[in-house]
């Protein structure tokens, strides 16, 4: 009964969405204030009702309703109650509706929060919002109804995928989404801008914070996925270039790009045909990954053949979605028009450089994430694409752009460099390279070109955003908050740079066949398998090691790696035994029994890696700092009153 | 120099910039282009001598053989018509079974035998490796449910 109430209020759902299109784009056209209310009332109704739907899937999870397919695939009677919560957004249907619920969700705060805009732009902007909640619930009605029965019903479930049972990964697609979703917001924005044809410095300003909460989601996502791929898959590897992974990485660049262009159209009234572009690409971008990851067209085309309705309906709805904003663009960026020029030395044409660099990384991304599909499809051979491809097309845009990221800090708008700056970045960029020849030297014993560059540029980024704050005291000039956000950001940003160089410089991993009592070394510490024994969990049993961890005859600490078969059968886990440090991450995998009482261990030395999620954590948090700013709330006060005059029928 | 000049300039830089990277990013593209095939196509001679590559199919079952104590294994790869014997050192895969898909990158040895350098198997448990479906000359056992 649940189940079938779930799947009525997603038909009451995509009927509202309907009429929150119609009603914001009929009554925008018409001037009738009455339609646009009507379209915000259907904004309230949709919500409501996939909430409704969300809820009674979350209840037949919780329930364990093994009459349900989707969750009688997803979940075991013996899951724990937070991963049955978790299992809603385990695999395709579910996911779809948690995508729903999340732009639902930031279509009703963008409601809420732009009673000060112009009124009819604000329905058009809930009128495109509408658009996409079409696609998605007609998507999941037509193919992928996460409430289809299954008769008769299953006595046991097939259970999630182990692998998914972990706090960081059932958290992850929540938060990713956040930032997939938001895009939306921007998008929505984009695209009603170009249909009235103009675009000025209040719009820019009233996107500003709604991107930058997408963004700094997405950026949390992606942490979160990088670091469970760390400890989870017991590969130890931070980032793979795996497509799963670009497709996330692809929208966060567009959107890194996006908020960096915004800023200058808010200011300057300059990059505005630009800044849609990225805003349209962003969430292009962030339906792509969707649409990949959880399609299974990623995996392989023929997923499609499986089941074309679902493949047809998607390549229809990115056309559509994807075509029609940029046809929309076509049409209307001309007459956006940017009057002002600007020096080389100023902080527009740094905006521009990382605007470039961010892009050219992106495409070449996109080609290599994409590649094999095109082949896969035109039956040209079964190709992928290595990461040593994805790392120098990455690398090669991002040297520069951290070089003159450390300068375009202090540039002024539209003036060149000040002199006394000039001198004082000269001593910072000096003492960069000195210091990171001497950490090379000195911690690692090795000075090689591509790890000294690496330190330098982190180093060069750090000091050069501190240089930011200190200066404004100084002066006693005040520090404003988005300012004081971008600091934070972009000395996260050099934060994970020296993470990144340091375990990509100096990371030691090795197998090793050890018998109980045998020791191995690496990097400097000795790693001796002391014992062995038998470990219980709620739905699972499995093996877990002692590792003791010495350095020079000193105990540093106890690894205790474990090997796991869920009760649910499958697949034996491995789950990474990891001593955190500062400078340090010591990590032991423990594999399989290789006879003669030995066993196989994966053991690894990690340098600096946690600061590569520390610094995606600063990067997200300058994010929230930014979005903040009091800058937003004040002067969306005053689009209000104009927008109050405008909107008078 | 005329702002004109200048303006000509810059746009030449630009573009001799993005012509570079071009050329760059292609060569890297070239160079990194993983194959695939299956033990049919590796036996009849497809597969590139002294390039790696990526061979995949099911590891015959009762095929896996452990140097005792040591981290060297061996098994057999098979798309049901031929097969490849498979060397490697290192842990294996979670993922990693008898009669289950897999995908082993490497390159030619000795003696017809496959030294990989690592082994692969995907996140899900069901999931067989689609290039693996689709080498193989048998039809897939139907699955249960999703």
């Amino acid at each position: 009964m649940i189940p079938e109430l779930g799947h009525f209020a997603l038909i009451l759902a995509l009927l509202l969405s309907m009429a929150q299109s119609a009603f914001s784009f009929g009554g925008a056209a018409r001037g009738s204030a009455a339609w646009m209310a009507a379209g915000r009332s259907a904004v309230v109704g949709q919500f409501v009702f996939v909430a409704v739907a969300f809820g009674a899937l979350a209840w037949s999870f919780v329930e364990r309703d093994f009459s349900v397919l989707y969750v009688a695939s997803n979940s075991h009677s013996e899951l724990p109650l937070f991963y049955r919560i978790a299992a809603v957004w385990g695999a395709h249907e579910g996911s779809l509706l948690l995508w729903s619920l999340i732009l639902a969700g930031w279509t009703l705060a963008v409601t809420g929060a732009s009673r000060s805009l112009d009124a009819p732009f604000r329905s058009r902007v809930l009128g495109f919002l509408g658009l996409i909640s079409i696609g998605f619930e007609l998507f999941m009605l037509a193919t992928s109804n996460p409430f289809a029965r299954l008769m008769p019903a299953a006595a046991e479930g097939l259970d999630l995928n182990p692998l998914l049972q972990d706090f960081a990964l059932a958290v992850h697609p929540p938060i990713l989404y956040f930032g997939y979703v938001g895009f939306a917001v921007a998008f929505a924005f984009a695209c009603a801008t170009l249909l009235e044809g103009r675009l000025d410095a209040a719009w820019a300003r009233w996107t500003r914070p709604w991107t930058l909460t997408a963004w700094l989601f997405l950026t949390i996502g992606i942490a979160l996925g990088s670091w469970w791929a760390y400890y989870e898959l017991g590969w130890g590897g931070w980032w793979f270039w795996d497509p799963v992974e670009n497709a996330s990485f692809m929208p966060w660049l567009a959107g890194t790009a996006l908020i960096h262009s915004l800023a200058v159209t808010e200011k300057r009234g300059l990059f505005k045909s630009w800044t849609l572009l990225l805003a349209i690409s962003a969430f292009s971008l962030s339906l792509l990954g969707t649409f990949l990851v959880r399609s299974g067209v990623l995996i392989s085309v023929h997923a499609f053949a499986t089941d074309p309705a679902r493949g047809i309906f998607i390549l229809a709805f990115l056309t559509v979605v994807i075509g029609g904003a940029l046809l929309m663009y076509a049409w209307r960026a001309p007459r956006l028009k940017s009057v002002a020029g600007f020096e080389a030395t100023s902080r527009e044409s740094f905006v521009l450089f990382n605007n470039a660099f961010l892009v050219a990384a992106l495409s070449l991304i996109l080609l290599g994430t994409l590649y094999p599909l095109f082949m896969d499809a035109l039956k040209l051979g079964k190709v992928s694409v290595g990461p040593p491809y994805f790392n120098l097309v990455f690398l090669v845009p991002m040297l520069p752009l951290l070089a003159l990221l450390g300068v375009g800090m202090h540039a002024a708008w539209k003036r060149g460099l000040l002199g006394t700056l000039r001198k004082r970045l000269y001593a910072i960029a000096g003492a960069s390279v000195a210091v990171s020849i001497i950490v090379g030297a000195a911690a690692y014993g090795a000075v090689r070109p591509m790890t000294t560059i690496g330190f330098a540029l982190a180093i060069w980024v750090m000091l050069s955003a501190l240089l930011v704050p200190l200066a404004r005291l100084r002066g006693r000039q005040p520090l404003p908050a988005a300012t004081l956000g971008m600091v934070i950001a972009h000395f996260g940003v050099g934060l994970a740079t020296l993470g990144i160089t340091g375990v990509e410089s100096f990371k030691v991993e090795k197998d090793f066949a050890l018998g109980i009592g045998d020791a191995a070394s690496i990097a400097g510490y000795d790693f001796r398998f002391a014992a062995l024994r038998d470990v219980r969990g709620p739905n699972y049993v499995g093996v877990e090691a002692d590792v003791v961890v010495s350095r020079g005859g000193e105990p540093v600490t106890m690894l205790k790696p474990q090997k796991r078969r869920y009760n649910s059968g499958g697949n034996p886990l491995s789950e990474a035994g990891i001593e955190v440090g500062a400078t340090r991450d010591l990590f032991a995998a423990l594999g399989d029994e290789l006879g003669q009482g030995r066993w196989s261990l994966r053991l690894q030395y990690k340098p600096l890696i946690r600061y590569i999620w520390l610094g995606a954590i600063l990067v997200a948090l300058g994010g929230l700092v930014a979005a903040l700013d009091r800058r937003y709330r004040l002067r969306a006060t005053a689009v209000a009153r104009h927008g109050t005059v405008s909107a008078a029928p | 120099m005329t702002p004109r000049r200048k303006r000509l300039l810059a746009v030449l830089g630009i573009l001799a910039g993005v012509g570079a990277a071009a050329a760059l990013a292609m060569l890297a593209f070239e160079d990194n282009l993983l194959y695939f095939y299956n033990p049919s196509q590796v036996l009849a001679g497809d597969a590139p001598d002294g390039r790696t590559f990526r061979i995949g199919g099911m590891v015959t079952a009762g095929s896996l053989q452990r140097t005792d104590g040591t981290l060297e294994v061996r098994f057999v790869v098979t798309d049901y018509r031929n097969s490849v014997p498979v060397r490697y050192e290192g842990l294996l895969p979670d993922l990693f079974r008898e009669g289950q898909g897999v995908i082993a990158h490497g390159r030619m040895g000795e003696g017809g035998e496959f030294v990989a350098d690592e082994v692969l198997a995907k996140h899900d448990e069901n999931y067989m490796p689609p290039e693996v479906a689709e080498s193989l000359h048998e039809p897939q056992p139907a699955r249960v449910a999703e």
